[in-house]
């Protein structure tokens, strides 16, 4: 049985502890899936997962920590928001201050001081999308430092070697990276290197029984291409798979149907991470399609941009009209921006201060984690689809303004919005 | 208007200038207090740079009085004037006395903009002009506990003539005797308390002058400008604090605007200052520094041993040399602080200060700030201030010990290093 850790309880990293600790683990996966409760119309799940570091309650929002850290919010504040896993990234990290020094730190857990659970992912999607000049071939990714322009290769092994080090709870193997407006036959060959990718991650991975291995599901935006992936990758025995090559700039309609198709193809028993989906609308759907776990830098990054995440959208606080608005940002919001402090202030004091900065990021992440918390209890409540009708209903003022894609894939799952 | 409730006092004055004791009756119900010498809270617009009240309050012993500025008020008078209930409300401050100054001591502002009858102030957009009319409706809606009477205080610059400096006395009296007159007249005002501000540039004799004239004014207490760092060499700053209290009454307390390094805190004590504002810590902040000199003098057999063998000692920053300052130098590393960014703390896996119990120190080391340091990261800031901040509260808790226990020379040493 895998060793549960309670949140909260402190690890201690004393050399006794971590053998009794590696004794108890060694013979067991470092990752347990308890399905707690499934949406009887749609194809919705809330479950327990189960991490080396402690238990994350399903359907899950991961913010992002990209360089160690979570843009302004300490390691307190963000356990304080109830935050059980967030990200970190191979690429960046791995560029600095580099795998050597953090796992001389005891690892990114020890390195930023957080208790709680990491994921990491492989450094892929920074490589092609930062990078000017990338090139892929079989061995990795090709690339120049834009630090100290040295040619570095990003293979499997190197990905993996460095997540090993950085002892994130769950890695990503490293894929073969597709933006998902790209046709023709590079992506075919995207999907079938993933898989060999996939594959060299596996033999590469030191820490099996500490560190999770997701594969991730490619094949753009074709049927045949993702359901292929689907099947080869499914024979290989890791803990979990993702979803990726969605959520870039292809169009709502396809995004949806590939979700779908892979939701339907993936074991029930392990947990579904769709990357890269972060927007309310998009998450509430993607749980509904049969989505566990997902990541995404927006709410973080717009609320730097002093954009507030709120049931009926969003809210901009820099704007003049709310330089006289003496109430908090959400009213019904517990976050601590919302008790203590109202928009007028707030928008003053973007004018004076970076902590202005400070207090919308954990609204908005005190937002997301509300908004998953809501969509597990209704799910475990048995009422997921009214949750659904009354969450686009304060969305959206009007029906006729519901996204369609939306409005087409919650039809699929039997939930029709009126 | 009833008579000030605010009083000194005192448990030691030593040497008939340094001064130690509990500033009494302050507040609107007159019943808080505060320990002399100390600092004020520095804030921009109530905030403590970088910390929201969640990491504000990792801090124990902040100073009851919260420092703000009209130069972070003065444009958002529209809207203070809608809430009505005062500043602190409006900002969702803790439990805190507040005190309003006229300028952020660390932004220092162009100069040749004050008149007769004005004083500017720069908010983000742009310089607002304050008469004394519309000071006073300021403080109105602020609604401080006390606040600094208007000044002119454009005489920290090198060459500023002897015409100009007496201009700023005769400006700044004519400025508090207004101030006094809507102050006396405002109900809204009714419990809040008005530093005179005494000028004077380097001149010895106008300095004398506005002392002995705002002393006769019915002031709670004196600020005294024109003094900051980078304005002047610190034994001149002795010699003309001197010569101001000489004329200043006892039991009021004196606060020092814009000095903040260590040093000086220490040497403006002695010359008789109480009050300070914490803008320094606030300054180590935005260099990527942290403060790190030692204050702890007490006597311990450990560090006695240490010492004899020439014990572990960081190197800090290259030394400010002392009489060479310029106010446009405030950027500049001192002595008292270690630079971060420096690639010696890459992998320095210590807290930024051995047995600093602030939440840095407890929770993050050398290396993780030099990380986010060289990363452009946010954390930085809010781990640095907090670091910063508690340092330096303990610093003014170790010199009221010193002067307690009549140790401020063996304080003046260790602090020196």
């Amino acid at each position: 049985m895998a060793a549960v850790i309670e949140c909260g309880a402190d690890i201690d990293t004393t050399p006794e502890n971590h053998m009794s600790l590696k004794k108890t683990l060694s013979s067991a996966s470092p990752l347990t899936l308890r399905i707690v409760a499934e949406c009887s119309v749609t194809k919705a799940r809330a479950c327990d997962l189960v991490l080396p570091h402690c238990t994350v309650s399903t359907p899950v929002f991961m913010p992002v920590g990209t360089q160690g850290t979570l843009k302004g919010i300490t390691v307190d504040q963000l356990e304080g928001l109830g935050c059980q896993i967030c990200l970190g990234n191979t690429y960046h990290l791995g560029m600095r201050p580099g795998p050597d020094l953090i796992e001389k730190a005891n690892g990114l857990h020890g390195f930023m001081n957080w208790k709680r659970n990491l994921l990491t992912d492989s450094g892929g999607f920074q490589m092609v999308s930062l990078v000017e000049l990338s090139e892929v071939t079989e061995e990795g990714v090709k690339f120049k430092s834009p630090y100290d322009g040295k040619e570095i290769l990003l293979s499997p092994e190197k990905s993996i070697s460095i997540q090993n080090s950085l002892g994130s709870d769950i890695m990503m193997q490293l894929d073969d990276v597709v933006s998902s407006t790209v046709t023709g036959p590079r992506v075919e060959e995207a999907m079938h290197r993933s898989i060999r990718w996939l594959d060299r991650c596996i033999a590469a991975n030191k820490n099996p029984d500490k560190q999770n291995l997701f594969a991730i599901i490619q094949g753009g935006l074709n049927a045949d291409l993702r359901k292929t992936c689907l099947d080869e990758m499914t024979k290989r025995d890791v803990p979990g798979f993702a979803i990726g090559g969605l959520s870039g700039g292809e169009e709502k309609d396809d995004f949806w149907r590939m979700v779908t198709l892979s939701t339907d193809h993936l074991p029930r028993e392990k947990p579904r991470y769709l990357m890269g989906v972060g927007y309310a609308v998009d998450l509430v759907v993607c749980v509904a399609l049969g989505c566990d776990m997902f990541d995404c830098v927006f709410p973080t990054r717009t609320a730097r941009f002093g954009s507030a995440l709120v049931p009926w959208g969003s809210l901009q606080v820099k704007h003049k009209q709310y330089a006289k608005d003496l109430q908090p940002i959400d009213p019904d919001c517990k976050c601590p921006t919302c008790k203590r402090h109202s928009r007028a202030y707030l928008h003053a004091l973007f004018k004076s201060d970076t902590a202005a900065m400070h207090h919308i990021t954990i609204h908005n992440i005190a937002y997301q984690l509300t908004l998953m918390r809501s969509v597990r209890q209704s799910i475990v409540e048995g009422h997921f689809p009214e949750f659904i009708r009354t969450f686009m209903k304060r969305m959206f003022p009007s029906r006729d303004q519901y996204p369609s894609w939306a409005v087409d894939a919650l039809a699929s799952v039997n939930v029709t919005l009126e | 208007m009833a008579g000030s409730r605010m009083k000194l006092e005192f448990s030691r004055v030593i040497q008939g200038r340094s001064r130690l004791g509990v500033l009494k009756g302050l507040g609107r119900n007159g019943q808080d207090s505060m320990e002399v010498p100390g600092c004020l809270l520095y804030t921009h617009f109530g905030t403590v740079p970088h910390l929201t009240q969640d990491t504000l309050h990792t801090l124990s012993n902040l100073p009851s009085v919260t420092q703000v500025t009209l130069s972070n008020i003065a444009e958002h008078q529209e809207v203070l004037e809608e809430f009505k209930d005062g500043f602190r409300k409006f900002a969702g401050l803790h439990d805190t006395l507040l005190y309003c100054s006229l300028h952020d001591p660390a932004a220092p502002c162009p100069t040749g903009y004050t008149t007769n009858k004005t004083v500017s102030v720069w908010g983000s957009g742009g310089r607002i002009e304050l008469t004394v009319a519309k000071f006073m409706a300021l403080q109105k809606i602020v609604q401080p506990d006390w606040y600094q009477s208007m000044a002119d205080g454009e005489t920290w610059q090198n060459n500023t003539s002897r015409k100009r400096v007496r201009k700023s006395v005769d400006r700044t009296l004519t400025h508090l005797d207004e101030c006094l007159v809507v102050h006396q007249n405002s109900q809204e005002l009714d419990g809040v308390e008005v530093f005179g501000v005494v000028e004077g540039g380097d001149i010895l004799e106008e300095r004398v002058r506005s002392a002995r004239e705002t002393a006769k004014r019915p002031v709670a207490g004196f600020c005294l400008d024109g003094l900051q760092t980078g304005s002047m060499d610190q034994t001149l700053r002795t010699q003309l604090i001197a010569a101001v209290t000489k004329e200043l009454p006892e039991d009021k307390p004196r606060l020092l605007q814009g000095v903040g390094r260590p040093d000086e805190v220490l040497a403006c004590v002695e010359a008789g200052m109480d009050l300070f504002e914490s803008f320094f810590p606030f300054q180590v902040t935005e260099r990527g520094c942290a403060l790190c000199f030692d204050f702890n003098i007490s006597p311990d057999p450990e560090r006695a041993v240490l010492e004899l063998n020439g014990g572990e000692r960081d190197t800090a920053g290259e030394t400010q040399p002392n009489g060479d300052h310029n106010l446009d130098d405030q950027t500049q590393m001192t002595s008292f602080e270690i630079d971060l960014k420096d690639k010696r703390y890459q992998d320095d896996f210590r807290p930024l200060v051995e047995g600093c119990g602030c939440y840095c120190c407890k929770n993050h080391q050398r290396a993780y700030l030099h990380h986010l340091l060289v990363t452009n990261e946010l954390l930085a800031g809010v781990l640095l201030m907090i670091h910063n901040t508690a340092h330096y509260h303990g610093f003014f808790g170790a010199l009221r010990e010193a002067l307690a226990n009549d140790q401020l020379d063996l304080l003046k040493d260790r602090v020196s290093g």
